[in-house]
């Protein structure tokens, strides 16, 4: 069995078929004025005058007539925002201890609480946004270029790259990826926020590299890739001038994704106490922090430290898997007609 | 066939060879499990060197990952580095627990995830639609363990305050060692089987609704729909059971996420399982045990893809290997 008769893994693998859109589909993009035509057709008989659209005004407003894609915009600018500008908003300092305040549920005073020392939990819970969206950020944008570059290099090529590329893929698949994680920080990255992105990329650059890999493979053999080789374009012109053009709308969507499967994954880690180490506020961290007092002085539970940092990491995750679905359907080129 | 599964068998050997070879190196590198015996006054330092000799710590790493090698064919995967203790026996009674909840899990999942897929399907855009679709992009979205300590907290509290206890939130029976089928063990796998059961569940019926509106649309099933087919037994023969095969594949993918899960779950839980067991290892360095859980692991991780591919084969007799 093939790769490509595989489904892909990730989170939202179901509709991932669409990301990788098929030869025709790709094909098609090179001969964009199809729909234009049909469309011009449809204004004249209207008697309207017809406004030139490139490909992209296009994506765009199909992404801004998605409701769900929009909310998620809102909700990342949002969140983002509030992580970026975290020492304005945050009404105390992450490491402020007061004593005569520990474990306090919410209330006006402290949105979210007080922990066992007296910090106020909706502080450290922006603080911890910050990190998060760092980590996710940081480790979607180098996961990308890297697997750009080399599933570029190895689908245009082929060659021993292109089974070196695949050979190290098979290795990341044969393991579960969070065992492999845990095992790599206890080595190189535990405390450090930037370490623990470093080894993310490691295991996160070969999703992209595939997807590229694949597009490239495809289109090397396409009729206009020859006409461009035959007129004299060289092998870096031909790459990035025109196949990668190609990629671009899976890659946008592969890369919104892997913000969220990062931030994920570093959350995961730092519960277990392997990935960001107190006292860097992540929001992982401070579900695991939480787990070390989880009582408050009368008995109950405190729970509020554990809820609202989780329920942040699933409104920032559920906001970019929105996003990344409507850049999916924006970016599509098989589905170039407005939706009526 | 046989050749295609011989070959697949064969080129594994290399693949588990070499990510056996790079996580004992990781682990290797990590540190010492001696560390600690070092800066103990209870010992001389003439016994740690002792030790260390006897467990080869003093070689090279490479050599050191054939003696590993060695072990693990003659002895069992060998004795822990950190209690002396033989690790075959500990292996196989996590796996066993683990293996309990995580079949369990799975088979509800698979059963939910694709009853309600195909409804899904039937009924697009309905209301029941919206709503499961819903849930499962929350599936998605939520981490794990914070699932898991979500559910812990609900049921700890409803003890706390109604002193009723439906659910155990740790453990796995109330006294040690107690009958692995029972009622109070399941009462006590409960949540963990509830946390990994709703996260498969959210893939699994995502997968099937989408695979199911692939083949609602093709041709056969207008024809057979034109040729007076009754809907039951068109969605029935014609569409559930083509719709089916992509999820074989699915599952058996999301066999090593399930293993990821479950460390995280057993951790939240205190569960007696290979994941807990793995976490436990690994903050103690302990290079065998780590080692044995990632042999054991990888082996089955690459055991079930294998399947998954020939399972395709069988149902989709469109596939051929060669």
């Amino acid at each position: 069995m093939t790769e490509a008769s595989r489904p892909p893994q990730g989170p939202l693998a179901p509709s991932d078929d669409s990301l990788f859109p098929s030869a025709q589909g790709l094909e098609g993009e090179n001969i964009a004025p199809n729909s234009v035509v049909g469309a011009v057709d449809d204004t004249h008989a209207a008697g309207l005058e017809l406004k030139v659209r490139s490909q992209w005004s296009y994506a765009r407003m199909r992404f801004f007539r998605h409701r769900l894609a929009l909310i998620g915009l809102f909700g990342l600018v949002v969140i983002f925002g509030a992580g970026i500008f975290a020492g304005l908003i945050s009404p105390y300092s992450y490491s402020e201890i007061d004593l005569n305040h520990i474990i306090q549920g919410p209330s006006l005073a402290h949105y979210f609480g007080t922990d066992a020392l007296g910090r106020d939990q909706f502080t450290r819970v922006i603080w911890g946004i910050r990190t998060s969206m760092e980590v996710g950020v940081f480790v979607a944008v180098v996961s990308t270029f890297v697997g750009l570059v080399i599933g570029a290099v190895a689908g245009y090529y082929g060659g021993w790259l292109d089974n070196l590329l695949m050979r190290a893929t098979d290795l990341v698949l044969t393991l579960p990826l969070l065992a492999i994680l845990l095992t790599a920080t206890a080595l190189l990255g535990q405390g450090n926020q930037w370490r623990v992105s470093l080894i993310l990329v490691f295991f996160f650059w070969t999703g992209i590299a595939r997807v590229v890999r694949g597009i490239f493979l495809s289109l090397r053999e396409k009729e206009y890739v020859e006409a461009a080789k035959a007129s004299g374009a060289g092998d870096a012109r031909l790459m990035f001038r025109h196949i990668l053009p190609n990629t671009l709308g899976p890659i946008v969507v592969n890369a919104t994704l892997a913000v969220g499967t990062a931030i994920l994954v570093e959350a995961a880690l730092s519960f277990l106490n392997f990935g960001i180490k107190p006292p860097t506020p992540s929001l992982g961290v401070l579900v695991s922090d939480a787990q070390a007092n989880p009582n408050t002085p009368t008995g109950g539970i405190a729970w509020w430290l554990t809820i609202f940092p989780g329920l942040t990491i699933v409104v920032i995750v559920l906001c970019v898997n929105f996003v990344g679905d409507g850049l999916r359907d924006a970016l599509d080129p098989t589905q170039r007609r407005m939706r009526a | 066939m046989l050749t295609y599964i011989v070959r697949r068998i064969l080129y594994s050997i290399p693949v588990l060879f070499f990510s056996t070879f790079l996580s004992f190196i990781f682990v290797a590198y990590a540190g010492n499990p001696l560390a600690q015996l070092r800066s103990n006054p209870r010992f001389s330092q003439q016994t740690v060197d002792n030790m260390t000799h006897q467990l080869h710590l003093d070689l090279p790493v490479v050599q050191r990952y054939f003696l590993w090698l060695q072990d693990v064919f003659t002895h069992k995967l060998g004795n822990s580095l950190y209690t002396g203790q033989a690790l075959w026996p500990q292996i196989t009674r996590t796996m066993g627990h683990t293996a309990q909840f995580i079949i369990i899990s799975e088979v509800l999942a698979l059963i939910l995830g694709v009853s309600i897929g195909i409804y899904s399907a039937i009924r697009q855009y309905s209301v029941f639609d919206y709503l499961f679709t819903s849930i499962s992009f929350l599936g998605f979205a939520m981490p794990t363990f914070w699932l898991a300590l979500l559910l812990q907290i609900t049921f700890t509290d409803i003890f706390l305050h109604y002193n009723v206890r439906i659910f155990y939130t740790s453990g796995l029976n109330s006294l040690p060692g107690g009958p692995a089928w029972s009622w109070d063990r399941m009462q006590h796998l409960a949540l963990p089987i509830a946390t990994l059961c709703i996260i498969s569940f959210a893939l699994y019926s995502r997968y099937m609704r989408a695979s199911m509106l692939d083949v609602i649309n093709s041709d056969y099933v207008r024809t057979a729909r034109a040729k007076g087919v009754s809907e039951w037994r068109v969605i029935m023969r014609h569409v559930f059971r083509n719709a089916l095969i992509p999820i074989t594949t699915v599952a058996a993918l999301n066999f090593g996420a399930l293993l990821g899960g479950a460390i995280v779950t057993e951790t939240v839980f205190s569960l007696d399982g290979i994941g807990f067991f793995f976490i436990q290892s690994l903050q103690t360095l302990d290079l065998y045990a780590v080692m044995a859980y990632l042999l054991i692991t990888a082996i089955a991780v690459v055991v079930f893809n294998l399947i998954a591919d020939i399972a395709y084969g069988f149902l989709d007799p469109r596939i051929r290997y060669d």
